[in-house]
């Protein structure tokens, strides 16, 4: 069994005016030491997904269904208290914006500090020297002497290393990385993705990094997720989907990188946007936008306006499509064919 | 291709149509809150004809009937529903005519605040440099004394200057003088706060492009994308004139007993707590709280419309 | 550091300069102190002559520098009413003022922190919603009304029978509404003297009785705008960034609340806090008035009536003085609490 295991998970927002669905029917799995992307504009609800797993997305959002489970136990049952025994200690979290991320009047040692003492029964001073390692394995230069500076007198860069440092303190299973360089400086970037791709490596830690960059998820990713309007619409290992997408979404993603423009002409866009979360078309969400709802031969596929499209398996991967459930049926060869 | 021109709504259809209206029908408490300062308003600007009688004519005042309760307390007088104060005059009819004293005040007051909170404000966040410093800074000390103290000090000084009598006989212009005076610093302080924001803003360069002069473009350009901050104060303002008020006449620095306000019917009512006549100054004082709580609650909730951070997109 | 205070000395002292000017230039205009040295029958001439002899006909710029060598000395003349020293006046009602602030500022911290806090953490809670609510009217009510309401309710005390009182609980729920009375509120009663002019209405049971009604009545009028203001920040704070991460590494929600938000919750109520040092001492001198709490606001009230023009721009000085040094006082507290202020020298 996976050491994470999302299935068929339902998170909700209740508004006055009535629930609004921000995650719907979202299933994926983790292996230890396995490195998961999830990717997706702003708003398809990758963020949603990352905070639900530890159960800490703002009210009014709830997990409406699904389950989430993590070395063999339910998490969508636990109380608080027992989740704060997860969070920070068996899965951490890296977020965005470094500077908002730490808190402004307490020392960089205090929030190391508190983290392990949370979960541990050590001495401060013990605590102390687990963090200075940390921290050195973070290549902070003079790590010594940041555990009593404050966040604003460390550079972008080195915050998010701090941060990652806090998210290693009790040697976690996984890590939850939301956007973890889009706030940095374009020339750290590349660094800190790096340090973070060693690391988990280093120390067989699991990764969930949810990001808009392709670039970084087909380097640093095993698998991946493409999430659109809160549903997953394409997942499997990230080679295959970088090199063959199949959804007509994840093909317009990948077509939109400026690599893959030719010189001198427009870039590759996707018309329109998104639909927000309470004004979703019928059936498949991103039809409105789909190149592919009309045949070749000119005829419309009725299902893609229709029905909302569930999975199909096509070769390592599993798609939402209904053209592509269309494509794979017809290639789908009669068994007395084989030979 | 045809283009067409826009169609653009009557400020009135523009009003109907707008989230303040919508938000309002929406909200119990801002529609009683105005309710009822529309109602105080009316009852004291009526109040000459409304008056059962004449508090200041002292024909109509009979010392045999002073100090007797309100109409639901055993010993009252159906003449005099809320009662007599101590010299034998209605009780209803003074706090009609104290009301109206007050919210001239208040009223008046704010208007020369925000006069001259405005202008300044505009002059010191446009031009900047040392006007902006010197005026900050005097506004700054102002503020730091807190209001009231200001106008306490003001006060004082004022009528020890004029002397009680013609301290007494212009008092209404002299105490929204003091009040004015005493508060500009606050509207100064929001309007600066909005000029400087938008001062960076495009069209302000693109209006110095066209050559408008500065005064042009502070009042015809600027100022009106500060009108919203300056709204919301405003009502807070009033509010905290009115107290003001009440809080000078009780220290016998404000209106005189001849023509009291809320604030000095307080007053002198006091003295008579002790003895029993509890009403000659509670009931003025309710009535001032009931004044300066529905404009509080319309404040609040002016506020809580204006203010853009709380749009629900 | 140390340039922190300098800088902050030079800012105190414009600041005293330019009150000094005020307090001078009042002085000069109000009154006529040869009138309140000599009596009625004194001819003219002689009233000219004593001018001259005083410095009262000297340009202005030579009275205010003697006046500034004076104050600088702390010498203010005489006051009209007392005939002493006013700085001695001074010194004699300031105790009472002192302690009527430090119980009223007491019961501030002691209440508001707690219920500005429940009312972010729970802000739907009934009784949240019953805070706020009475915040709204407590600053709708000017504080001189609330110590009147307050002499009324607890000193002379009220009867109230709005339920039958022939029946068992009637009776006992009008008792219940009932009040007594009985709290002293007037003057401070028989404070215990402890050293020069300071007594104090702390040593006895009594003693403390007198501050009651005094106190209730002037946190009355601050008390809703921190509850509101604590309420407001910590709601804030509550949604930044660094909360969530807290909850995500397992922190306990206690900490949370009472480390992580309050630390950065105190720092605008802080700076807030110093700007209400003003408020304060206008709103002290409505509250002496009301219970005649023998302290420095009544004493300017009296000055004020009896156009004792020495005693008032002392008071005027003094006051200025106070607010200089609990402002710096306020921006030093700030700045030791926020690690994002550098107060020392120290690089980053």
């Amino acid at each position: 069994m996976a050491l994470l295991d999302v299935n068929h998970l339902d998170v909700r927002f209740a508004l006055r005016r009535g629930d609004v669905q921000a995650l719907r029917d979202v299933s994926f799995s983790l292996e230890r030491g396995e490195r998961l992307g999830i990717v997706g504009e702003s708003g398809a609800g990758k963020s949603v997904a990352a905070f639900s797993l530890l159960n800490l997305i703002a009210k009014p959002g709830y997990i409406a269904g699904g389950s989430i489970q993590f070395d063999g136990r339910e998490l969508t049952d636990m109380s608080d208290r027992a989740l704060r025994h997860v969070r920070g200690h068996r899965m951490s979290m890296i977020f965005q914006d470094p500077m908002m991320t730490l808190n402004p009047v307490l020392s960089i040692g205090d929030q190391m500090v508190e983290c392990l003492k949370a979960h541990r029964r050590i001495s401060t001073a013990e605590a102390r020297a687990i963090s200075l390692r940390k921290l050195e394995q973070v290549q902070i230069p003079s790590p010594a002497a940041r555990l009593d500076q404050y966040p604003h007198e460390l550079s972008g860069g080195m915050r998010q290393r701090v941060i990652i440092a806090i998210a290693l303190l009790l040697d976690p299973d996984i890590i939850i990385a939301d956007e973890p360089t889009t706030a940095l400086d374009v020339t750290i970037q590349a660094e800190i993705m790096a340090l973070l791709l060693e690391l988990c490596e280093k120390h067989n830690v699991g990764l969930i990094l949810i990001t808009h960059d392709l670039g970084v998820v087909s380097q640093v990713t095993q698998r991946m997720l493409v999430m659109y309007a809160g549903r997953v619409i394409e997942q499997g290992p990230t080679r295959e989907i970088i090199n063959d997408p199949q959804h007509p979404y994840t093909q317009g993603l990948i077509n939109a990188l400026p690599q893959m423009a030719t010189p001198g002409s427009r870039l590759n866009q996707i018309p329109g946007s998104m639909p927000s979360l309470d004004n979703l078309p019928t059936g498949c969400a991103f039809h409105p936008r789909c190149g592919f709802v009309n045949r070749a031969d000119g005829t419309t596929r009725r299902a893609c306006i229709d029905e909302v499209p569930g999975f199909v398996t096509s070769g390592n991967c599993r798609v939402a499509c209904h053209m592509v459930a269309e494509m794979l049926e017809r290639e789908r060869i009669p068994a007395e064919e084989i030979r | 291709m045809t283009t067409s021109t826009p169609q653009v709504a009557s400020r009135w259809a523009r009003f109907r149509g707008s989230y303040l209206l919508y938000s309002f029908k929406r909200d119990l408490i801002a529609q009683l809150s105005l309710l009822v300062f529309i109602a105080l308003v009316a009852v004291a600007v009526l109040a000459p004809w409304l008056a059962p009688m004449n508090p200041y004519d002292l024909a109509q005042i009979d010392i045999m009937s002073s100090e007797l309760p309100p109409l639901w307390i055993a010993g009252s007088d159906p003449t005099y529903l809320l009662g007599t104060d101590a010299q034998g005059r209605d009780l209803l009819s003074t706090i009609l005519y104290g009301a109206r004293v007050s919210l001239i005040i208040g009223f008046g007051a704010v208007a020369l605040q925000a006069l001259l909170g405005v202008s300044f404000g505009l002059l010191a966040g446009y031009l900047g440099g040392r006007v902006d410093a010197f005026l900050m800074r005097l506004a700054d000390i102002q503020l730091s004394f807190s209001t009231l103290m200001v106008a306490i000090v003001v006060g004082a000084v004022v009528k020890a200057a004029f002397g009680g009598a013609t301290f007494s006989a212009y008092a209404v212009p002299l105490l929204v003088l003091i009040i004015g005076l005493a508060e500009w610093p606050q509207y100064a302080r929001t309007v600066r706060a909005s000029v400087l924001a938008e001062r960076h803003k495009e069209y302000v360069d693109a209006a110095r492009v066209m050559g408008f002069t500065s005064r042009r473009i502070m009042f015809r350009h600027i100022l009106p994308n500060t009108l919203s901050p300056i709204f919301v104060i405003s009502t807070v303002q009033v509010a905290n004139a009115i107290i003001a008020e009440a809080a000078l006449s009780f220290l016998g620095l404000g209106m005189p007993e001849t023509q009291p306000s809320l604030g000095s019917l307080i007053k002198s009512g006091f003295d008579y707590l002790q003895s029993g006549s509890w009403w000659i100054t509670l009931i003025p004082g309710l009535v001032l709280v009931v004044l300066v709580l529905v404009i509080n609650l319309l404040g609040d909730w002016l506020r809580d419309v204006l203010n853009p951070r709380l749009y629900k997109a | 550091m140390i340039a922190f205070l300098i800088k902050r000395l030079f800012h105190a002292v414009l600041v005293m300069f330019v009150i000094s000017l005020i307090a001078f230039a009042i002085q000069d205009n109000l009154g006529d102190p040869i009138q309140q040295m000599v009596g009625q029958s004194v001819p003219e001439s002689e009233r000219e002559l004593l001018r001259e002899q005083l410095g009262l006909n000297d340009p202005f710029l030579v009275q205010y520098l003697r006046f500034a060598g004076n104050a600088l000395q702390l010498d203010f003349g005489y006051s009209y009413i007392f005939n002493q020293p006013t700085t001695e006046v001074i010194l004699r009602h300031l105790p009472a003022t002192l302690e009527l602030v430090f119980a009223t500022t007491v019961l501030i911290v002691l209440l508001s922190v707690p219920i500005g806090v429940y009312s972010a953490i729970r802000p739907r809670a009934w009784l949240s919603r019953f805070f706020m609510g009475i915040s709204i009217v407590g600053i709708s009510i000017p504080v001189f009304l609330t110590a009147i309401m307050l002499i009324q309710l607890f000193a002379i005390g009220v009867t109230w029978t709005p339920f039958p009182a022939e029946t068992g609980w009637g009776a006992w729920l009008n008792d219940l509404i009932t009040t007594e009375g009985g709290m002293p509120a007037y003057g401070r009663g028989d404070p215990v003297p402890v050293f020069g002019t300071w007594a104090t209405n702390f040593a006895t049971l009594e003693g403390l009785t007198y501050l009651v009604l005094p106190a209730v009545s002037l946190a009355s009028i601050m008390l809703p705008l921190f509850i509101r203001l604590i309420r407001a920040e910590m709601l804030e704070v509550l949604q930044s960034e660094y909360v969530k991460f807290a909850r995500a590494k397992g922190i306990s929600l206690r900490r949370i609340y009472f480390l992580h938000a309050l630390k950065n919750t105190m720092l605008p109520v802080i700076t807030m806090g110093g700007v209400q040092i003003g408020t304060l001492v206008a709103y002290t001198i409505l509250t002496e008035t009301v219970f005649q709490w023998p302290g420095m606001g009544l004493m300017f009230l009296n000055a004020i009536q009896r156009s004792d023009v020495p005693l008032i721009i002392t008071y005027l000085m003094i006051v200025g003085l106070i607010f200089v040094i609990t402002n710096t006082l306020v921006d030093l507290i700030y700045g030791l609490v926020n690690p994002t202020v550098k107060l020392t020298g120290k690089p980053a």
